[in-house]
């Protein structure tokens, strides 16, 4: 039972982390300087409103009971009332994560098709002076962050040749009615065509910005993976039997090559999921990124922390899938 | 062999030559900037609002890269933003440097528990993903640019450490390093003046790489009006400014982009150029 045993304990450190993090989000944020009180009221507020609001927002008590309220709060489902919105954070920040997941994920997606193809391009190529270009765009689409990409995307296909939306999940105008906020799932389940281009074209251009410098880590690692893979024995053999390049490298070396590539993907992931909070405000896109730099505008308390614990918590739900694929992919650690 | 060889350095030169000259112009820019800027630029002027640049119809003539919609000269607004975000770049980068370097040379060298306690420290950092402490961090320190740099300090120097350890490391396996102690030189001696200098090359190319981050992070903070008071010309600020009237001045937007492009590749490159130069397998 190795793989029950390490999803024991992979739960538990998450447990652990998680607990962690809201410890460190809690305490971090109580020493803030600004009273966020204080910047709720008119400057004509007198000290019972100020008063008032602060036993409202349980401000008054001390540090550890305040802890104790919002903890017991947060394991019951109750993440406390946004101070800028006024509604609670918890629906709130549910009603944003179906956008960013999806967001997310479609980058993820295009990253592994893009770099998939240009590394293994490059390694039919290999030696030529293709490669070398392949190369280049590489070095070029690494050195180059998410946000930067985007601001050429808006400039090249939103101004220049407007052909996608640079704003926005949807269009206003296709007012719908689903029963979820995985807008993009349920057009596909619906085959709602109409709505899933329209999605599609708002969602393309953030996505492919989230997904250059993913695509180009992948494309690095799954090429040298690959190169590596061609020079063992078995590849030969395989050659020898007169199969094709094209069979050799598809079919024999990148199923042991694509394993190394995996791990440091979904390592490379979180980063991505990182990347949204710039491009979903980039590109105005109603997701969880988007609120999180409005609540720190506001200095919404509440709100940050319940951002900064989802975030976590994606975080480390992202690691521990990886680690359990990882596991369940290579032989060596599922009979170990 | 040769031949390759050579090719590969030529590569190199022109790549380093490039960025390396648009950074050095980029600094004496800055150091004239109330020199050579044509216009003050703050100075707001609504008779030469959206003006274009000066090769297209309609230009005025000190404008050279056009205005923006309140009459503030473009190009004035990317030199002073370029001290902004220089500065940033400098000042972050050095400090995140000097404290990551110095923990990373210290665990590399001496081990045991000094090592286990900054190890320890780096991983539990680094399980904090970056962006999440980048939103705390501006939550609670506030805006403005001495946040950002904190920020960038606090969330960055664990990318020295971790490098500089490991380099460390392997340098302290060197046989110099053991004749070094049998000559019987003191440990701190010999880390200072015989490991410190071998791993010097890393360090530098680790900082020119972290300055390419400052300044990208300095222009994603002012683009969300996280950053100094818009009041300040910065390049972030100019790009989130000229977003909102591309269709009517596309210039507002696009040079600013084109100078953080450059500048943010510069970096990047120069210090890719510096470890291929760097790596004796290379050389």
């Amino acid at each position: 039972m190795p793989i029950l045993k390490r999803l024991f304990i992979r739960i538990l450190s998450i447990a652990v982390t998680l607990i962690g993090v809201s410890i460190i989000v809690f305490v971090v944020i109580r020493v803030v300087p600004g009273n966020p009180i204080s910047m709720m009221l008119p400057p004509g507020a007198t000290d019972d409103d100020i008063l008032r609001l602060k036993i409202l927002y349980g401000f008054d008590k001390s540090i550890i009971e305040q802890f104790f309220i919002w903890i017991s709060g947060v394991l019951s489902g109750d993440f406390g009332t946004s101070i800028s919105l006024r509604q609670p954070v918890l629906s709130l920040v549910l009603g944003r994560l179906p956008a960013t997941l999806e967001l997310s994920l479609l980058a993820l997606l295009i990253a592994c098709i893009l770099g998939g193809t240009l590394s293994l391009l490059g390694t039919r190529l290999r030696e030529t002076k293709i490669e070398g270009i392949i190369d280049g765009i590489n070095g070029m689409a690494m050195s180059i962050p998410d946000f930067l990409w985007g601001l050429i995307f808006i400039l090249l296909f939103g101004v220049m040749w407007p052909i996608f939306h640079i704003s926005g999940r949807i269009s206003p105008f296709l007012d719908i009615d689903y029963s979820t906020q995985f807008y993009l799932v349920e057009s596909i389940v619906r085959f709602d065509l109409k709505v899933f281009a329209d999605l599609l074209a708002h969602m393309l251009m953030p996505a492919v910005a989230l997904s250059i410098p993913l695509a180009a880590i992948i494309s690095q690692l799954l090429k040298q993976s690959l190169k590596e893979t061609m020079h063992l024995d078995y590849v030969t053999l395989s050659r020898t039997k007169g199969y094709s390049e094209n069979h050799v490298i598809l079919r024999e070396a990148l199923p042991n090559a694509v394993l190394p590539t995996m791990t440091l993907v979904g390592v490379q992931f979180t980063f991505l999921i990182g990347g949204t909070v710039i491009i979903e405000r980039l590109f105005s896109y109603e997701g969880l990124g988007n609120m999180a730099i409005d609540a720190v505008i506001n200095r919404d308390l509440p709100l940050i922390q319940g951002i900064v614990i989802l975030f976590a918590l994606i975080f480390t739900l992202v690691n521990l899938l990886v680690d359990l694929t990882y596991t369940l992919l290579n032989p060596k650690l599922r009979n170990g | 062999m040769v031949d390759s060889s050579r090719n590969i350095n030529r590569k190199i030169g022109l790549r380093m030559w490039l960025s390396g000259g648009w950074l050095l112009f980029l600094f004496l820019a800055t150091l004239f900037a109330p020199i050579i800027s044509p216009h003050d630029p703050l100075a707001q002027d609504l008779f030469a609002s959206r003006l274009p640049p000066i090769w297209m119809d309609g230009y005025e003539s000190t404008y050279y890269l056009g205005s923006d919609s309140l009459g503030r000269d473009v190009l004035s607004r990317i030199l002073y933003g370029a001290r902004i975000a220089l500065l940033v770049a400098l000042i972050a980068s050095t400090a995140t440097c000097i404290i990551g370097a110095t923990l990373g040379v210290l665990a590399g060298y001496f081990g045991g528990w000094v090592d286990l306690v900054i190890s320890r420290l780096v991983d539990i950092w680094m399980a904090f993903p970056p962006v999440l402490f980048a939103i705390l961090l501006i939550a609670v320190l506030g805006t403005g640019l001495t946040s950002i740099i904190i920020a960038i300090i606090v969330i960055d120097w664990t990318r020295f450490c971790r490098v500089i350890r490991a380099e460390t490391m392997s340098q302290s396996a060197m046989d110099y390093v053991a004749s070094a102690q049998a000559a019987g030189r003191a440990r701190f001696g010999i880390m200072v003046k015989e490991i410190f200098p071998n791993v010097l090359p890393t360090i530098v190319v680790l900082l020119t790489l972290e300055m390419g981050i400052a300044v990208i992070v300095e222009a994603i903070l002012s683009f969300v009006n996280l950053s100094i008071s818009t009041d300040f010309p910065t390049w972030g600020g100019m790009i989130s400014e000229g977003r909102t009237s591309v269709h009517q001045a596309w210039w507002v937007i696009v040079f600013p982009l084109i100078t953080l492009f450059l500048t943010v590749l510069s970096f990047s490159q120069l210090g890719e150029g510096l470890k291929d130069r760097f790596d004796p397998v290379l050389r």
